[in-house]
């Protein structure tokens, strides 16, 4: 049984002034404080991409130096990865899952808020690097050695600011897992769960599962620099091979800890603005389930060309494809729920028709580096930048806008502007496809990622992706815009939507600072799944 | 007050986190400073490791006294427990990360420098004459001359003694369930006492390595996996020492009763796991 209470004072609302946002233990104070900081993340890290596309408008160099754009391009990485998009799917997460299962708060309330709180000192000992003599590091965001040993000042500030971020990571995903294993309103069974807080259980298993073995993996180079170590020295034995195996083995699950909350959202949205319940829920927790597990045996296909045995190419090549089943399942559920529903297309449904269609493109492009022959020609091309940029950006960033814009109203108890909403989601698909569809052209036509300066023959694509970029960064001001106003609206019904399913439309809106402090026995079934 | 005994335990806000925020940046900032060779760092560091204890002497003391107070119903406790087990989980990865590389070393890098596989001109032009074989500091015999670390003396000495621990620990919970104070009090107590002899030995191999048989972090990969496997072990090893003594202390005051007993509990996996963690290591590293 599950009823919350107050420690000192009955039901009191937040504290006043910043001690309010320094010492909460509130799931929706933490939630909000996760999205802040990865909006902020997100135009800091979309800021160096802008740099990046400036350098690459037209050949030859004109703004930045080689070094800085190497830079430009690791911290741009580094940013978008773990400040922007895995925080922003953690602030959803404290947001909704407590209100989706009918919990009275996050499981473990005061580690929830030292999971975010590192995060700002993390954030900050990386971005302070770009200061230091030497500048930032400049290896990539895969840190392979030994280049990423040649790294100056910056070199264990890097290793360091990992360590942190991967320490609130795990302790934000122990706290989504056992608030989602432990803290359910009592009739909702597993299998009941909607498909947000069923994807947040797998992603969390799989940072819990990951993150660590990552931090080995940063532990092994910081040991390697300063303490005389040889993992990745083959004089003394070891490979610099061997950091890419664990690098990629925690590398790839951790495509999918940034995709699956995206499929979770996604599989939210797309039934409300459809008014039919999601087709085949339990085939997409198996679905998510099975690309969960293959994400564990697919990582070498990040390294076809590094030399592996052609047995270990051939292995890695087919279960990479065969990621293609399940998520493919997905693909056919979201169009199966849509096929003959009642479709209305507000701002959340046109991210996620956006999502759906745009992410496949990326999905596809996937597919084919997975093939390991192809593949050694696409390797290190624009081809793989335009790849994951598209499973990235209009993948799990459109995701997170539709997941924002479907959820603001319960956040702020007003409708946002929806002309301004659908403003910006298509400005955003129009400048998204600009910026990476003439990257695959580019990549098949043999340009390499990671130098600032390429040959003329392709000055008419990039000057293309620039444009789309720029265009793309000033489209995100549309989105600060709304949330400005977004207590302008009318006020917000508590169910928002026609037809929304789940407990958290059950609760006004504005949600109040707590929520279900007893369990919601019978609406489960009469509200969630009817 | 109003608590029913019923009800989830949600504290209202806490300043323990944000102590910890700082001391990790303290912590951070310190040693990365200290690494680049500035000495203030190391006392940057240390203001962290301070700021750290403190935080968690708090966090803990503030934990334990609810606990006593008895607002933590049987749900909370099962949050508790399912945290404790996911961390440790996390710790199991870690250390898979360490043997990862160990088994990666033996099994592809060493032999592929001896021109296994496809890797006979590697061998040939690179690393002419060298012969895949281990324990190894590689072609490059980084670190000199050492002497191997064989299973039989120290290492099989501390096996026992871990391996005795695991069943101490067992029979103190064993007590502590049956109601008999005195037996859960002597067996918990020689259970961190054998956890420190255990470190203490690992500390006297590690000196006997450092001074005789010229066996250090820098003698190549196997000198890199051996001290850093039993290294990180050893720190967890500590660790759960003084998470032991912390509850024996616990156990002296009174706490715990037959039916509620997480920490002690969780102090006991916790055990049990650098126990099981040992048994890999003593096969892996010293013994195979």
């Amino acid at each position: 049984m599950t009823t919350a209470v107050a420690d000192a004072h009955e039901h009191h609302g937040p504290e006043k002034g910043i001690k309010r946002w320094l010492f909460t233990t509130n799931h929706k104070d933490i939630g909000t404080m996760y999205l802040i900081f990865s909006l902020i993340m997100f135009f800091a890290g979309g800021a160096m991409a802008l740099v990046i596309r400036s350098e690459l408008m037209t050949p030859g160099l004109q703004f930045v130096h080689p070094e800085f754009f190497n830079q430009m391009t690791t911290m741009h990485a580094l940013i978008m990865v773990f400040g922007a998009v895995m925080p922003a799917f953690v602030g959803l997460a404290n947001w909704m899952i407590p209100m989706m299962i009918g919990a009275p708060d996050m499981a473990l309330p005061r580690m929830n808020n030292w999971s975010f709180w590192i995060l700002p000192v993390a954030f900050g000992i990386l971005l302070s690097t770009l200061l230091m003599p030497g500048g930032a590091p400049a290896s990539g965001w895969t840190m392979y050695p030994p280049i990423v040993l040649q790294t100056g000042v910056a070199f264990p500030f890097l290793i360091f600011s990992i360590l942190l971020m991967g320490l609130s990571s795990i302790m934000g995903a122990i706290n989504i897992i056992v608030t989602i294993l432990n803290m359910r309103a009592p009739d909702m069974w597993l299998l009941k769960m909607p498909m947000f807080v069923w994807t947040w259980l797998i992603t969390a298993y799989l940072l819990i599962a990951v993150m660590p073995v990552f931090a080995g993996a940063v532990t092994m180079l910081l040991t390697d620099q300063f303490f005389g170590t040889s993992f990745f020295l083959a004089a003394g034995g070891g490979d610099p091979v061997m950091f890419q195996h664990i690098f990629w083995f925690f590398g790839h699950p951790e495509v999918y800890i940034m995709i699956l909350p995206a499929f979770g959202v996604v599989s939210e949205i797309i039934p409300t603005f459809s008014r039919k319940p999601l087709f085949g829920h339990d085939s997409m927790v198996y679905a998510a389930s099975s690309i969960a597990f293959l994400s564990f045996i697919v990582w070498a296909h990040h390294m076809f060309t590094v030399g592996m045995p052609l047995s270990g190419q051939m292995f890695f090549m087919f279960a990479t494809m065969l990621i293609a089943v399940p998520t493919g399942v997905k693909v056919f559920n979201w169009i199966a729920t849509m096929w003959r529903g009642a479709m209305t297309f507000e701002t959340p449904m046109l991210f996620s028709l956006g999502f759906v269609f745009l992410f496949t493109i990326g999905g596809f492009s996937g597919v084919m580096l997975a093939i390991a022959p192809a593949d050694i020609q696409y390797h290190d091309s624009y081809f793989v930048v335009a790849h994951f940029h598209y499973v990235l950006v209009p993948g799990s960033i459109f995701a997170l806008m539709a997941g924002a814009y479907y959820w603001l109203p319960k956040w702020t108890g007003h409708m946002y502007n929806e002309t301004a909403g659908k403003l910006h989601f298509w400005m955003s698909t129009i400048f998204v496809n600009l910026t990476f569809f003439p990257m695959h052209f580019l990549g098949l036509a043999g340009m390499p990622r990671r130098i600032p300066d390429y040959s003329t023959q392709f000055a008419d694509f990039n000057w293309m992706a620039s444009v789309g970029a720029i265009g793309f960064g000033l489209s995100q001001l549309i989105f600060v815009y709304v949330l400005l106003t977004s207590k302008k609206g009318e006020k917000a019904t508590d169910r928002v939507w026609e037809a929304p399913r789940g407990l958290e439309w059950t609760v006004p809106s504005p949600a109040p600072y707590h929520t279900f402090d007893t369990p919601p026995v019978k609406r489960v079934s009469e509200e969630a799944f009817e | 007050m109003s608590h029913a005994p019923d009800s989830y335990y949600v504290p209202h806000g806490s300043h323990w986190p944000i102590v910890g925020s700082i001391g990790l940046l303290f912590l951070m900032l310190g040693v990365s400073t200290w690494l680049n060779g500035a000495d203030a760092g190391f006392w940057v560091m240390m203001a962290g490791v301070g700021i750290m204890v403190i935080m968690l002497a708090g966090w803990f003391g503030t934990v334990i006294n609810e606990s006593v107070h008895g607002l933590y119903n049987a749900q909370v406790d099962k949050s508790f427990r399912m945290g404790m087990f996911w961390f440790i989980f996390s710790e199991v990865m870690f250390f898979a990360a360490f043997f990862g590389a160990l088994f990666y070393a033996r099994n592809m890098s060493v032999p592929w420098l001896g021109g296994d596989s496809n890797n006979f001109f590697t061998n040939l032009l690179l690393w002419e004459g060298y012969e895949s074989t281990w324990p190894t500091n590689g072609p490059g015999e980084v670190g000199g001359d050492y002497e191997v670390m064989g299973p039989f003396g120290l290492p099989l000495i501390n096996t026992a003694i871990l391996l005795t621990s695991s069943v101490t620990v067992t029979i103190a919970h064993h007590a502590l369930i049956s109601g008999k104070r005195a037996i859960l009090g002597t067996f918990l107590a020689l259970t961190a006492i054998l956890g420190f002899i255990f470190v203490y030995m690992q500390a006297v191999e590690y000196i006997e390595a450092y001074e005789h048989m010229n066996l250090k972090l820098t003698s190549g990969i196997y000198g890199s996996t051996f001290f850093m496997l039993t290294g990180f072990h050893g720190m967890h090893v500590t660790i759960g020492a003084i998470m032991l003594t912390i509850i024996w202390l616990r156990v002296v005051k009174g706490h715990f009763t037959p039916d509620k007993h997480f920490a002690f509990e969780a102090v006991a996996w916790y055990w049990h796991f650098v126990d099981v963690v040992w048994v890999g290591l003593y096969v892996f590293v010293y013994w195979m």
